[in-house]
């Protein structure tokens, strides 16, 4: 019964970017071939009882024609009793066992020496991400090398939360891990095929809880080494021939904008909200909520709430020209 | 008395009340102290609380219909998904529940009255006044519209979110007060029902022939004193925390927001079976009935009860398996929840024996246990696939997990409820509700529900988390959603005949005279209505069936204790 | 006009004692399972937050062990016992000293507690918002306070019944509600000081 209901499941959930029957990292295999064996276990159950609470209203109802005296009362039977006892409580010790050996693999095996340490801090509503092997900052998209089976470099996650409860969940590579504030939880990842694997906050975070969404980028080795190499450098500072831009860096330094944001090599180290310096790298804005468009940027600067009601960076009042300028600066944040 | 054989005698002379003016009438509901009074209070005030709480699903439901929908704000959208489990778990399931233990317990075990009758009304009125202070937030903040100060922390508010620096002004107070209230008069009345079984009891009437209803009311009662009261301790601390400045879950001042979750589950998850388990009485009462059969294992159906109350102490942290408790921790809570499904399917395997080999009547109240029986298997299967911690690690938070436990909440007690209705409907009014009414809330309601509750696992399977007011196309969530949002319009339709069906029999409800199921608790032996002292004489028995007894001289159910 | 007949079962066995315990007492003892579980969540709150503060002061360094208030306390327990017992023998004279006595001894405690109270805030600072500790110990502390209170004012209610010669033997059974209440807020206390000022010293 497993591998059908696997066919089934991995064919009719394929279509979705986020379906758990579409595993593509080791957490998410193991848990799909347990839920296999769980889902096939419990719909034998439903079967079997479904069939005779069935076969017992059709062949146990009253009929017109039945006599008007009351059925046979009987009061119980021990051996009845005790045989639908036993045959569950042997169900339970086999699905338990089962499951105990997923907990162990996930969480109790040995991190590789290969691995990749990234930390990640929920926000409201935003997701940072600090490599701190690599000295690289960034938000909301998060880098990570494929792992080949053979010679696994697997992702471990180290996370918390600067403010509430957060959770960490993409469904083709793992189950999801609490990010909670005074603690460190810890979750690995390790996708086998390059590609965009997408997901979203599962804790309920606040008014914006819906837009934290999760967006992770799985690259050959050399892609992420190249990526770490452009993260690593300094935004440039370098705006021949283009005015605006160089004029957006100056009301950018000189507006509360550098109290929450950092550009790394200005003046600009505020924490509070994603790290700017290779913005314009990223494909979406706003925590995957909007497309990385120079016109989207503008408006989200223009007035946040607008795109997405609730988020906590204030709409800084600028005049047209001022919000041309920062647009124009920040695109060139590659 | 020398016979050997049950005397028959006439007991009452219930005589019409002459019309009064509506203040008398008023005044004496307000004042009242007799059990079937307040039971029936507690019942209204929790249907007024479930059309409130349904409408805020409707709402939701419009919302999620379609993606990137703006039916409702995200705020407004919070505050909707927090008043409705808030409501429905505390201001219409526990009241609902009281409310039917309230009016049977003391008519099922031959009793005049409750043990406390005044602490009954304080009970009653405690609750009432805190769920009136609960949605009394609508009227704060930015008025109706904005849907107020209304709580919009989620119905099992996480520290930090309800820290005064997250969530200012007053809507996590509303939620904190009205809770810290209903959690009083909760404990009252499990006090009052538990001391009732234990004192109240008439004469013969021993532990072991107590109706299984009101042996649910009891292991009930008992799990309120250990679940509920840690919730109120949580919400003094909370409260502290909010208007005193302590820092019991303060993470910025070294706090704890996990201790918050322990603390709630403690409570959270045998308030569960605190709902459920009232309703498997209604339906250990209506399935013998109406199969014409003494129950199956009614000793092994009273095991049952109790370990699912002592086990569902041992199991909150399964609502915690994503928060890092490492390896041994999570084994032992998946142990533990597992474990429960085996006292778990001795209840659905007797219900099963009690069927075979009886004549079932297939009234309204029978359809709906029978539905109760498929559904309550489903919710439970579905629980197992939970208890497997690695396959929660994906299902936690998500809307499969919304599917699970609606289709315990609804599925099985709200269905079970149902029935109870329709069951004692005649006996709290004298008047039988209409049969085909009935049947059409039946089928409406139980299509509504399966489109809803059986389609919602599916986005859950696809990644879809709960309590987000919106989502992008493109996931494979749309249609799903449409799916569950026409169930909802059923259901809609399926309980607006029900409340239709209510008011209409109160009126012009065929006369049910004092037993119209054939029944064989003691209930059934009082008047319908029953007079406000319920018996004339205080009843003895010598069964669990005293009224089967009256009914068949030749075969005693004594004989099979 | 309607008149309803119906039937309710008697049975044969009519002559069997049937005794049922007493309603008080039962539901005295449901209380006291709920407050325990209230109690029981605020004693881990504190064992789980021991040695978490960020800042001082610590316990080490303010509290004292409060001797006195736990001696008055436990030897209430002992004068309510005989409150009821001699009430029970009919002995008004002698339940009359035993209850003052009992509100007395529990009022020295109160006031023990006030004076610790004051002295932390006084002298150390310590108030509710100073740290975790600050939290945990005034309101485990606090809300046995809080029932201590609660009792003397239902002891002081029954003294003055007492006093005012409307109390006889056949409320003895009443009384000894109260004083199961009282026994648990002593039973309470025995915890509290463990948890407070032996584990958490």
């Amino acid at each position: 019964m497993i591998p059908i209901l696997s066919r089934i499941a991995g064919s009719g959930f394929v279509r979705s970017p986020t379906s758990i029957f579409n595993p593509a990292a080791t957490p998410a295999h193991s848990v799909f071939g347990l839920s296999m064996l769980v889902l096939s276990v419990t719909l034998g159950i439903f079967l079997i009882v479904a069939s005779l609470l069935l076969y017992v209203v059709i062949r146990f109802r009253h009929r017109p024609s039945d006599s008007e005296q009351e059925p046979p009362q009987i009061y119980g039977s021990n051996q009845i009793e005790l045989s639908w006892t036993v045959i569950p409580i042997l169900i339970v010790v086999m699905l338990f066992l089962s499951t105990t050996r997923v907990i162990l693999e996930t969480e109790a095996s040995p991190k590789p020496e290969d691995a990749l340490d990234v930390t990640v801090i929920g926000h409201q509503f935003w997701w940072e991400y600090r490599y701190p092997k690599l000295g690289v900052v960034t938000a909301n998209e998060l880098h990570v090398p494929v792992s080949d089976p053979m010679k696994p470099t697997p992702t471990y996650l180290s996370m918390s939360s600067a403010d509430m409860d957060h959770s960490f969940w993409v469904p083709r590579l793992a189950g999801k891990m609490d990010l909670i504030p005074n603690r460190v939880n810890t979750m690995w990842i390790d996708p086998q095929a390059a590609g965009l694997y997408l997901g979203q906050c599962a804790q309920y975070c606040g008014v914006q809880h819906a837009k934290m969404l999760l967006r992770v980028y799985a690259q050959s080795p050399e892609d992420f080494a190249a990526w770490v190499k452009q993260q690593q450098r300094q935004a440039s500072q370098d705006f021949s021939g283009n005015a605006a831009a160089a004029e957006g860096q100056t009301v950018f330094m000189h507006s509360a904008c550098i109290n929450c944001h950092t550009i790394a090599g200005t003046v600009a180290t505020g924490r509070f909200g994603p790290d700017l310096t290779h913005l314009a790298s990223r494909d979406t804005i706003a925590s995957g909520a909007v497309e990385n468009t120079p016109e989207n940027l503008r408006r989200w600067i223009a007035n946040p709430s607008s795109m997405k009601p609730g988020v906590l960076m204030p709409s800084m009042h600028l005049n047209d020209h001022d919000l041309d300028a920062i647009t124009a600066y920040l695109t060139t944040l590659h | 008395m020398a016979q050997g054989h049950p005397v028959l005698e006439a007991i009452d002379q219930t005589v019409e009340a002459k019309r009064r003016p509506p203040f008398d009438v008023v005044y004496e509901w307000v004042s009242t102290v007799d059990h079937k009074k307040i039971g029936l209070m507690y019942i209204a005030y929790a249907l007024i609380f479930l059309l409130i709480g349904g409408l805020q699903a409707v709402l939701m439901r419009i919302q999620l219909a379609a993606p990137n929908n703006h039916f409702v704000s995200p705020q407004v959208f919070n505050r909707l998904f927090t008043m409705h489990g808030t409501t429905m778990v505390f201001f219409m399931g526990m009241p609902m529940l009281f409310g039917f233990g309230n009016y049977l317990v003391p008519l099922m075990i031959g009793a005049r009255d409750m043990a406390f009758p005044r602490l009954n009304a304080f009970s009653f009125w405690i609750s009432a006044f805190g769920g009136m202070l609960l949605y009394f937030s609508y009227l704060g903040g930015d008025g109706l519209y904005g849907m107020g100060s209304a709580p919009d922390v989620g119905w099992f508010a996480y520290a930090p979110l309800t820290a005064k620096v997250f969530s200012p002004g007053h809507s996590t107070d509303y939620w904190t007060l009205a809770i810290l209230l209903s959690g009083i008069g909760t404990t009252g009345t499990a006090l009052n029902i538990v001391t009732t079984t234990i004192c109240m009891r008439c004469k013969g009437m021993k532990l072991s022939r107590m109706p299984l209803f009101v042996w649910l009311m009891l292991v009930t009662s008992c799990m309120v004193f250990v679940a509920v009261s840690p919730l109120t301790a949580a919400q003094i601390m909370l409260t502290l925390d909010r208007y005193l400045g302590a820092h019991f879950f303060d993470t910025q001042a070294g706090g704890s927001a996990v201790l918050w979750m322990h603390f709630f589950w403690i409570f959270g998850h045998p308030e569960v079976y605190i709902l459920v388990l009232p309703a498997f009485g209604f339906v250990n009462e209506i399935i013998p009935v109406f199969s014409r059969k003494a129950i199956f294992g009614y000793p092994a159906m009273v095991a049952a009860s109790v370990g699912i109350g002592f086990i569902s102490l041992s199991v909150w942290a399964h609502h915690m398996f994503t928060v890092g408790m490492g390896p041994a921790g999570n084994t032992f809570f998946v142990f533990a929840t597992m474990v429960i499904s085996v006292p778990t399917g001795i209840k659905i395997f007797n219900w099963l024996a009690t069927l075979w080999g009886g004549k079932i009547i297939f009234k309204v109240p029978m359809m709906f246990c029978i539905a109760f029986l498929f559904q309550f298997l489903v919710a439970g299967l579905t629980g197992i696939m939970l208890s497997a911690a690695p396959f929660n690690w994906q299902l936690s938070g998500s809307y499969f997990v919304v599917a699970h436990f609606h289709y315990v909440l609804v599925g099985a007690i709200v269905t079970s409820l149902f029935g109870a209705f329709y069951y004692w409907y005649p006996k709290a009014t004298g008047r039988m509700m209409s049969e085909t009414l009935g049947r059409w809330h039946f089928w409406l309601f139980l299509i509504g529900f399966h489109l809803t509750f059986d389609f919602m696992h599916v986005p859950g399977l696809l990644g879809m988390p709960r309590r987000i007011y919106t989502y992008e196309a493109g996931r494979g969530w749309e249609w799903w959603n449409l799916i569950v949002g026409i169930g909802a319009v059923f259901q809609v339709i399926g309980i607006s005949i029900f409340v239709y069906n209510l008011v209409r029999s109160y009126s012009r409800g065929e006369i049910a005279g004092h037993d119209p199921w054939d029944a064989w608790t003691l209930e059934w032996a009082t008047p319908s209505p029953p007079p406000a002292y319920n018996f004339a004489v205080e009843p003895m028995v010598a069964s669990r069936r005293p009224l089967w007894d009256l009914k068949h001289p030749e075969d005693q159910d004594e004989n099979y204790e | 006009m309607m008149q309803t007949t119906s039937t309710i079962p008697i049975s044969a066995d009519a002559e069997q004692a049937w005794v049922l315990p007493s309603r008080g007492v039962v539901g005295m003892a449901c209380l006291i399972v709920a407050e325990s579980a209230i109690f029981l969540i605020f004693v881990v709150a504190y064992i789980y937050y021991i040695g978490k503060s960020l800042s001082g002061p610590l316990p080490a360094q303010v509290l004292d062990l409060p001797v006195l208030g736990t001696i008055c306390l436990l030897s209430s327990s002992i004068t309510i016992h005989f409150a009821v017992s001699a009430l029970r023998k009919g002995s008004i004279r002698g339940c009359t000293l035993s209850l003052a006595g009992t509100v007395v001894l529990g009022a020295i405690f109160l006031m023990t507690t006030a004076r610790e109270w004051y002295h932390l805030i006084h002298d150390f600072g310590l108030t509710i918002r100073t740290n975790l500790f600050g939290t945990t110990f005034y309101s485990l502390v606090g809300l046995h306070a809080t029932h201590v209170v609660i009792g003397l004012m239902m002891l002081t209610t029954a003294l003055v019944l007492v006093l005012s010669g409307r109390v006889g033997v056949r409320h003895a059974e009443r009384l000894e509600v109260l004083s199961l209440y009282w026994h648990f807020v002593d039973g309470v206390w025995v915890v509290v000081f463990l948890v407070v000022y032996v584990l958490g010293r």
